[in-house]
């Protein structure tokens, strides 16, 4: 992982707990860029790490970004990927859009349309009553 | 199509419709509860600017700097298929977390506000907010133990619902009963569509 990146992180020596505050992962920002990034957006990778990838795209990412992308290598929700990494939701909005901005995942908002269609809403009950 | 446009839509072609639903109510009311019987719960950090109605109550002394506060929400899944899940987010129901509820409210099918028979008016704030934004709502009240039992219409008038706002009795430490109270909730989704304005999402 690189050191030099402009997202300070510091893991205990065993790789454990993390001992810095959240936003210091986001060098402090509090906003995400670009679009607005939903809470049930669905996020996948574009490109999936390895040699491919351009050294200009990961160089400065830190080992946050990094997991992120290990997690999205099939699509996922943002609230699932804030539960699995275990990062406020914050600050996996801000991770993610940089990763989006690198055209290194997709993010998918999710369509209010399934709210206005009978069908699909008749289709949740259904399978709701199943469980 | 009820599927989501993609940035990319040559990667991703479909993207699975999510269906959101809110589970509100006051402190100790049963969310955490209700959630994790009809699902795999997990707890979901927010950190969020705290909002002006928060500062008055939180105190500040000795921690001026700070300006976000650390919000947990209760997140549950369920999958219904690969294309079609639903996402559940049990929040705080204070007035004082109405600022992070406009974004969990867009895009929501509806919400369930919990009540306690024993504490009703803690719950007089999520159906506030309900009622305001237009979005469609259930109330369940939860039947702990040792509380009072009263007729529906009782509680009805207690809580001044609207008859089109459907009240059900719920234990919700049973997954049947979870689960009916989610199946009335989209029910009641339906027939606002059925005979109502088309739902306009809340924001």
């Amino acid at each position: 992982m690189t050191s030099g990146g402009p997202w300070p992180f510091v893991l205990r020596p065993d790789g454990g707990e993390r001992v810095v505050r959240p936003y210091a992962l986001t060098a402090g920002r509090t906003r995400p860029s670009g679009a607005s990034i939903d809470l049930v957006a669905q996020v996948s990778v574009v490109r999936t790490m390895g040699a491919e990838l351009a050294p200009e795209l990961v160089s400065d990412l830190g080992p946050e970004h990094l997991r992120l992308l290990r997690f999205c290598r099939a699509r996922v929700s943002v609230a699932d990927l804030a539960t699995e990494i275990d990062l406020p939701l914050g600050v996996v909005r801000i991770l993610l859009a940089d990763l989006r901005e690198r055209g290194l995942v997709s993010i998918s908002q999710p369509a209010a349309a399934g709210l206005n269609d009978v069908r699909i809403l008749r289709e949740v009950a259904d399978a709701l009553r199943k469980l | 199509m009820p599927y989501g446009s993609s940035e990319k839509a040559a990667d991703r072609p479909s993207v699975p419709v999510a269906i959101k639903i809110l589970v509100a109510g006051g402190f100790g009311v049963g969310k955490t509860t209700l959630v994790s019987s009809v699902s795999e719960v997990r707890p979901l950090r927010t950190e969020e600017d705290m909002s002006e109605p928060s500062s008055l109550v939180d105190q500040l002394e000795g921690v001026e700097r700070k300006t976000t506060t650390t919000v947990a929400m209760d997140f549950g899944r369920i999958s219904i298929s690969d294309d079609l899940v639903v996402y559940l987010f049990g929040t705080p129901g204070q007035r004082r977390f109405w600022f992070m509820w406009d974004e969990l409210a867009y895009g929501a099918l509806g919400a369930v506000v919990m009540a306690d028979t024993r504490r009703l008016a803690d719950c007089f704030p999520s159906i506030d907010y309900f009622e305001r934004n237009g979005m469609p709502f259930v109330v369940a009240v939860n039947c702990f133990d040792d509380a009072r039992r009263y007729p529906s219409e009782t509680m009805r008038s207690a809580l001044n619902l609207t008859e089109d706002v459907p009240l059900l009795l719920c234990d919700a430490r049973q997954r049947t009963s979870s689960r009916d109270v989610l199946v009335a909730l989209v029910e009641h989704a339906v027939a606002r569509l059925s005979d109502g304005p088309a739902v306009t999402p809340a924001r």
